[in-house]
């Protein structure tokens, strides 16, 4: 059942930088549970465009600096 | 644990031990009355509205342990209450998906057992117990992923 992911993110950094904002905060925020911020932080659950883009907007930073995704030759079509 | 998580247990402890106590009282008279004589019905009726209302009342004691746990630990921490109960979002909506398909399958193959027992005119009791099995495997089925998708990632 684990969904294989390759994309990153920086949500535990840009917590931390924010005021030490809790998951909890974060999650209040978004409209989500904490326990779908945790499954994100970790990398267990890949987030819908549009909640990528709603956590971007509560650290008022580009989409690209929250998510990654590493280059590499494998291409997952 | 979100509260979907808890209403999910709850549900499926309620499920399978109400299901296990019919079973038990239904099956232990098949060696010593016929099959035709056996009053299933009753029971399963009691059965079916049992883990209704229980699961129903479940939930609700289940919120409010939630709600006072909530309370205690904002108290404790100081951070205010996280106000998780009767919050969904995207994932808990995908999980519920994908587990409604499983479950869905489950009770399916279960239900093409049943279409064939009833050709072959199996008597009532055997029909609607294995249809009764079927519902209750598939919604336990359903309950398992679930159970797994959040523990494990989904």
């Amino acid at each position: 059942m684990v969904k294989p992911t390759r994309v990153t993110n920086s949500i535990r950094t840009l917590r931390f930088t924010n005021a030490e904002m809790t998951q909890a905060e974060l999650a209040d925020k978004v409209g989500v549970t904490r326990q779908t911020v945790i499954a994100i932080e970790q990398g267990r659950y890949s987030p819908s465009l549009e909640m990528a883009f709603q956590i971007a907007r509560v650290f008022g930073v580009p989409l690209d600096e929250v998510f990654q995704y590493p280059h590499g030759p494998e291409v997952i079509i | 644990m979100t509260f979907e998580e808890k209403t999910t247990w709850v549900a499926a402890v309620v499920m399978a031990a109400v299901s296990a106590v019919y079973f038990w009282v239904v099956i232990s008279q098949l060696g010593e009355v016929p099959v035709t004589e056996i009053a299933y019905q009753p029971a399963l009726v009691i059965a079916v509205v049992a883990t209704v209302v229980l699961a129903i009342v479940g939930a609700i004691l289940t919120a409010i342990g939630s709600a006072i746990g909530a309370a205690i630990s904002a108290e404790i921490t100081g951070n205010g209450p996280v106000d998780d109960i009767g919050r969904t979002d995207e994932r808990d909506t995908a999980i519920d998906r994908r587990s409604g398909l499983i479950g869905y399958y489950v009770s399916s193959v279960g239900v093409v057992i049943v279409l064939g027992m009833t050709m072959l005119e199996f008597d009532y009791f055997w029909i609607a117990n294995v249809l009764y099995a079927s519902l209750l495997l598939g919604t336990l089925a359903a309950s398992s992923v679930k159970l797994v998708a959040y523990r494990r990632g989904f």
